[in-house]
């Protein structure tokens, strides 16, 4: 019968509407461009059905129990402070120092600060609304336009129509930024947070960037409805590293989308940690030729959370290279799908693609489904992909305890190495700690 | 005198296939025994017992140390008390450093003696870790590799060494240390274990080979015979079993029998 009920339930919107996009704009005074791409956006989105598990990328990701009288009321300033967010995360990357950082809690601006030595090289770090009236030739030319527009699925237009807070990072050409930025994203309340990032490397631009998004838990449902957009232009360099630690009751639907142009690098590292639900599209469109992409994971699941990686790397020019490694933990009854796929355009020939889904099932209830894919229509490429799943092994659990850790420490000790790999490709010592204090975390709760 | 390792009418399982059938042993702190026996005599299962591997089921018996039951231990806290394995196969851990594990068994056992200890100091770790490593004539690289990742038999052995050297275990057992090392390896891993040893460490050296024996020197040795030890003696018993082999003992045995 239980069934039956569930299936009885339909694929519902949030109560959102295009008067919204009309006040939201209205209420900032956004140029007209603006206004008018949030509307065009808004059109995509209404004819846009809502995704169900009908849909193969949707098949396993199932948000019929999303309570949108909650986590569908868009956020409205309601004078949030920087002090909110926890002060780990407000640290500086490198010692002392970082480039910059913007800070959000909910839809608010609460912080903003970048170093001169940032601003002498002509960087633009602020926030999106402010940067598309201020650099209006440049946000429009990259802003839902060539990474994540709106016809990218419901939950893209969603955001090309609504967002409400966002990054704007610009390097100029050539400009190789030695401090790294620093955004996070802090909802606070429960509701809608529609959040946006536009990242553009001109050609021979580098710098490194680390975003983090976070709420406390919360008694209601949430939603953070993100957009994420990396355009790396030609020789240009980006390490970008992104973390959600969100509280217990957020619903996560996300497009994340770089693209590379010639000879163009992206080391993107994810840190997926919280949350009730997430569900994420991950991205690397190799466009250019000899450009390279390499996309990491860890996750850490517990209780009843759900999260979905959907990932691609699409060799879309000769002599491209990708590197896909997602490792995950899982405890409890929760669950995790990583489904992945590498694509090799005609002509996309010389390309090089690799991906790795690597999971450790710690409670006997969790599951983790992974899906590779390869879609080769080039023919002189190497594209391999290798997935495993199981437990720790009682003899490496054995040989730790023979030296006097008690088992918890064992396994705390286990799971540390098998994240390694992948925290080793974080840049910033502080982050390699807090991702270390995470899983402790995870590991002792209950 | 110091504590001893007591082995009581040993019985032991695995898969519900008997092993040991009544195992008598006593090690105490300051002696070195060796314990040689054929394949499958059960050498293993008795070290695998001591050290309380959870496949291995006490059917009988007693395994007592310094007066504590060890049967009703964990294996960590048999470990804690002061008893030590150095594994035939030491196990792989992908991403954990030497070092990092070194510190994290130090740091275990400061624990657990006060739940307040905040760690080794690192300074200090890293004095400790340099000279024990200098005794062993290992490059001070190895701290920094995964332990046992993809280390030659001899770096592993050598790695179990370190372990014991820094741990510094009133009982250790050896278990088939010499197995898969060249003579030079040999010599270095029974180099260590000899510095190693004094009259607070008791040793049992688990082998099929006289040649261990020619570095480590025990006081006693024993030999295992489908799962009881069947013969004891000084360090000639190596020496006879070395020239004539176990069918003696064999025949001895059936005789008795």
């Amino acid at each position: 019968m239980a069934t039956r009920r569930r299936a009885a339930r339909e694929f519902i919107a949030p109560p959102l509407t295009r008067d919204m996009v009309e006040a939201l704009s209205a209420r900032y005074n956004e140029p007209d461009w603006l206004r008018q791409k949030r509307l065009d956006a808004w059109t995509v989105y209404e004819s846009l059905p809502m995704p169900t598990t009908k849909d193969e990328a949707w098949r396993r990701t199932d948000y019929r129990h999303i309570d949108w009288a909650s986590a569908g009321v868009l956020l409205t300033p309601n004078g949030g402070r920087v002090e909110e967010i926890p002060a780990a995360n407000r640290e500086p990357l490198l010692g002392e120092e970082q480039g910059g950082m913007v800070a959000f809690v909910d839809d608010g601006l609460v912080y903003h600060d970048v170093d001169q030595r940032l601003r002498d090289q002509g960087v633009i770090f602020t926030d999106l609304r402010t940067a598309a009236r201020e650099y209006p030739d440049l946000v429009r030319a990259h802003l839902a336009t060539e990474a994540v527009p709106a016809d990218q699925g419901k939950f893209a237009a969603l955001n090309a129509a609504l967002w409400t807070h966002g990054v704007f990072l610009y390097v100029p050409r050539g400009q190789a930024v030695q401090l790294p930025a620093h955004s996070i994203f802090y909802a606070n309340r429960p509701g809608a947070v529609i959040g946006r990032i536009l990242v553009v490397l001109e050609d021979g631009a580098s710098i490194d960037y680390l975003h983090e998004s976070l709420s406390p838990d919360l008694n209601a449902d949430a939603s953070f409805i993100g957009a994420v957009e990396l355009i790396i232009k030609n020789n240009a360099s980006l390490r970008f590293v992104n973390l959600q630690d969100w509280g217990h009751s957020m619903f996560e639907f996300s497009h994340q989308r770089a693209r590379v142009g010639n000879d163009g690098q992206l080391d993107w590292v994810s840190g997926q940690m919280g949350g009730k639900m997430i569900k994420a599209f991950l991205e690397i469109e190799l466009d250019g030729k000899g450009s390279w992409g390499r996309m990491s994971a860890m996750y850490f699941t517990d209780g009843s959370q759900f999260m979905d990686l959907d990932t691609q790397q699409n060799h879309n020019a000769p002599h491209t290279t990708s590197d896909l490694l997602f490792k995950g933990v899982l405890k409890d009854q929760s669950r995790s799908v990583w489904q992945g796929m590498i694509k090799a355009l005609p002509g996309a020939q010389k390309t090089d693609g690799f991906q790795a889904n690597r999971t450790v099932i710690l409670g006997g209830e969790a599951r983790a489904d992974s899906i590779p894919g390869l879609e080769i229509q080039a023919d002189d490429v190497r594209c391999t992909h290798a997935s495993a799943t199981g437990q720790i092994d009682e003899e490496v659990l054995y040989y730790l305890m023979s030296r006097g850790l008690p088992r918890m420490e064992a396994i705390k000790l286990t799971i540390d190495g098998f994240f390694v790999p992948v925290l080793d490709r974080i840049p910033f010592e502080p982050v390699r700690e807090r991702m270390m204090a995470y899983v402790e975390r995870k590991l002792l709760g209950s | 005198m110091g504590a001893a390792l007591e082995i009581r009418n040993l019985h032991v399982s695995v898969n519900n296939q008997s092993i040991l059938k009544g195992v008598n042993l006593i090690v105490q702190q300051g002696e070195i025994h060796a314990l040689m026996g054929p394949n499958g005599s059960g050498k293993s299962t008795l070290s695998n017992t001591i050290m309380g591997h959870p496949a291995y089921e006490v059917t009988a018996g007693q395994v007592i140390f310094d007066g504590v039951d060890l049967l009703e231990l964990e294996t960590d806290e048999r470990s804690r008390l002061g008893v030590f394995m150095a594994f035939q196969y030491p196990v792989a851990i992908p991403g954990v450093t030497v070092a990092n594990f070194l510190r994290n068994a130090i740091n275990a056992r400061r624990k657990v003696a006060n739940v307040d200890d905040k760690g080794i100091p690192i300074p200090q770790f890293r004095k400790l870790m340099i000279e024990k490593m200098d005794m062993l004539h290992m490059d001070h690289t190895f701290a920094g590799r995964y332990l046992n990742d993809g280390f030659s038999g001899g770096e592993k052995k050598r790695a179990e060494i370190l372990q014991m050297a820094i741990l510094e275990p009133k009982i250790a057992v050896m278990d088939e240390t010499d197995s898969g090392l060249d003579i030079d390896a040999l010599r270095v891993v029974s180099d260590g274990v000899n510095r190693l040893y004094n009259a607070d460490l008791g040793v049992l050296v688990i082998t099929h080979y006289q040649r261990m024996l020619n570095y480590i020197r025990p006081q006693f040795v024993h030999i295992m015979m489908n799962g009881q030890i069947v013969e004891s003696g000084g360090p000639e018993l190596a020496l006879t079993l070395e020239e004539r082999g176990y069918d003696w003992l064999r025949e001895k045995q059936n005789g008795e029998n």
